[in-house]
């Protein structure tokens, strides 16, 4: 349990080390805050705070999300219909953060939108949040986020891609707070048949890069044996579209408590094995 | 070499998924490499001229000068091949991808001519070609739908959103983060990540190079005013660039004012807009105070639009030129009023410009010169809906 004193960043490493302690890597489900409505992501938000989340990575409801495949784009376009904004997410990242360390995935112009930097900053903060992903800021557009949200003490979680070269990745991988978010696969988020080829020697060779920073992997993982396969050879595994969809597709918040928990347990055994 | 722009000022820059970096990266070396290779410059000119028929036409409207009170000449780009500028655009990625390695092409279109004018290119060049397009856009597009697939492109219909052109964008966008290898993106206007607002701004240059020598030819004068119109920006951007060093030269970009500026139903980015980012830069947009891109609004499907180049933006910033905006209304008045006084029939698009110029009145001194950006054959079934309500 994180102390009141600790920083988002401490909070983001101490989740990592205690799954490295029992053996395994730390699992961190994705869910689009607002979806379907409010009170179902805030049931999803709970249960993932009581089934086995190291970390919850919580999408803010975006109009143009470039990053994302059919389901969470499909989550967002719902999410901003039942009314949900900025608050909704905020709403949700109070309401178990004193429990597991939560990183918002939210876009560039979300940020302008509400003050900009140091103002997103403050409201990270404010809401408990221990950093954040935003998909739209490369390397080379993110330095000053990345320096306000470090004042702030929490980690801005910088992305690398299967086509990022091997400089550009070290120049991510050197400055990284938090941990390093490792997309498996050209392409937009959304479930997969399988794991890519090449991604032991893609994970391997940023970890090198990282140093202590831990590297979790996502886009594609779909079920608990490719997150069993993926913890083998990261420190973290993100499952995302795979959640969003049982969430959208359960019809009450207790059933998506029920169906997003039961996967998230069943996926914890295959990593702890 | 000189190197291709990133930002304009504060403006453009590339907030796009990391994974599109690398290709980002590579065709701006491409891009810088093509622009001073002779043998590239050379394939490009040939083209333009046998393929485009450049240079078009700088036509002295004298009836329409008559009726504005100066004199007007319309930069003719309606009589390109495929009846827009935009072709303008597509032979030149299309010839910068097949140099590149790259077999298949993907674009975005609204209207239909950026998707016709990449499907003709692609059809030349012997490249696959798949277009991306909005569902409630191939409604009411459907004889450009049947032009692109004639030209043996691909039409991907697009579901999402309002399902017009901004989805259609993101499509295409995520269609390339995933195919980035093997795909080369033509993006149709003046916007997107760097290196395209420069990229497009370099091929459409051409358009004001010709009008400045033809001008001169003419009159042995610089005009007093370039006036296009302006959604994505690109032929707004070609024409008045090679002016920006002519100080004494007025520059003027009409954007769409759709139902009027203070309806919230407009396609105006540089007038009715905040600073954020859309489809991977920095610029003006249509946003709500959560930050969620609105629809744009505009009679004119290539106005309409939430976003618009990076360029344009720091060039209202500076002053540099000026920003107006006529509304639906206004643009339909000039549809008809050139069609009849002229024997041209103007795109939408390019009927905000002329609507702007019969509202404004000529030039007392001197002369102005218009972009006619596009024909408006394809409006005509857009128009005559309008006409029965």
């Amino acid at each position: 349990m994180a102390t009141e004193a600790a920083t988002g960043v401490e909070r983001i490493a101490a989740a990592f080390e205690l799954a490295r302690g029992e053996g395994r890597a730390a699992l961190m489900p994705y869910m689009m805050a607002g979806f379907p409505d409010r009170a179902t992501s805030l049931a999803v938000a709970e249960a993932y705070a009581e089934s086995g989340a190291d970390l919850v990575e919580l999408g803010v409801p975006f109009s143009d999300p470039l990053a994302d495949g059919p389901t969470i784009h499909a989550a967002a376009t719902a999410a901003l219909e039942a009314g949900a904004t900025l608050a909704t997410a905020l709403e949700a990242c109070r309401s178990i953060s004193a429990r597991v360390p939560v990183v918002l995935m939210v876009y560039a112009n979300m940020i302008l939108a509400h003050g900009g930097a140091e103002e997103f900053a403050a409201i990270l903060a404010a809401s408990g949040a221990a950093g954040a992903i935003v998909p739209d800021l490369p390397l080379g557009e993110n330095e000053e986020l990345a320096a306000a949200l470090a004042a702030a003490g929490l980690a801005l979680v910088p992305l690398v891609a299967p086509t990022t070269t091997p400089a550009r990745r070290k120049a991510i991988c050197e400055p990284a707070e938090g941990f390093i978010y490792l997309v498996s696969t050209t392409g937009t988020t959304g479930e997969r048949a399988a794991v890519p080829a090449g991604l032991a020697e893609l994970a391997a060779a940023t970890r090198a890069d990282a140093g202590s920073t831990p590297v979790a992997v996502g886009f594609g993982i779909s079920t608990p044996g490719q997150a069993a396969e993926v913890g083998r050879i990261a420190d973290g595994v993100i499952v995302g579209s795979r959640l969003v969809r049982a969430a959208g597709e359960a019809g009450s918040p207790q059933a998506a408590a029920d169906a997003v928990g039961e996967f998230l347990s069943e996926t914890r055994v295959g990593l702890a094995r | 070499m000189t190197a291709v722009e990133e930002r304009f000022g504060p403006y453009g820059g590339r907030y796009v998924p990391e994974s599109l970096i690398a290709a980002l990266d590579e065709l701006t070396a491409a891009w810088e490499a093509a622009r001073e290779d002779p043998e590239f410059v050379a394939r490009l000119e040939l083209l333009r001229r046998d393929f485009i028929g450049r240079p078009t036409p700088l036509y002295l409207a004298e009836r329409l000068s008559a009726r504005v009170g100066g004199r007007v000449y319309l930069k003719r780009e309606d009589l390109a091949h495929t009846g827009a500028h935009k072709i303008n655009n597509a032979i030149g990625q299309t010839l910068l991808a097949q140099r590149m390695g790259k077999r298949r092409i993907i674009a975005e279109t609204g209207a239909g001519q950026h998707g016709v004018a990449t499907a003709t290119a692609c059809a030349l060049l012997g490249l696959e070609c798949v277009v991306y397009m909005g569902t409630e856009d191939i409604r009411r597009q459907a004889p450009n739908v049947e032009r692109m697939r004639l030209l043996g492109a691909e039409v991907a219909p697009v579901e999402a959103g309002a399902r017009t052109l901004k989805e259609a964008v993101s499509a295409a966008i995520r269609d390339w983060v995933a195919e980035v290898e093997t795909t080369h993106y033509v993006i149709g206007s003046a916007v997107g990540p760097a290196p395209f607002p420069a990229l497009v701004r370099d091929l459409q240059r051409v358009i004001g190079e010709e009008a400045r020598a033809q001008a001169l030819d003419a009159e042995g004068a610089l005009p007093t005013r370039v006036i296009a119109c302006v959604g994505g920006g690109s032929n707004a951007i070609g024409i008045f660039h090679p002016f920006l060093d002519d100080a004494e030269v007025g520059l003027v970009g009409v954007e769409a004012a759709g139902e009027g500026l203070d309806t919230g139903r407009h396609g105006a980015s540089l007038q009715g807009g905040v600073t954020g980012v859309l489809h991977g830069s920095l610029s003006s947009v249509i946003a709500d105070e959560e930050g969620q891109i609105q629809e744009a609004h505009s009679v004119s499907a290539g106005l309409d639009y939430p976003g618009v180049g990076p360029e344009h933006a720091h060039l209202r910033d500076s002053g540099r030129a000026r920003y107006v905006a006529v509304t639906d209304g206004q643009a339909l008045a000039a549809f008809r009023e050139l069609a009849r006084l002229e024997g041209i029939i103007p795109a939408l698009e390019s009927s905000h410009a002329i609507a702007w110029l019969l509202a404004e009145g000529g030039s007392a001194e001197g002369f102005d010169v218009v972009c006619l950006s596009g024909r408006g054959d394809k409006d005509m079934a857009e128009v005559g809906a309008l006409d029965g309500d």
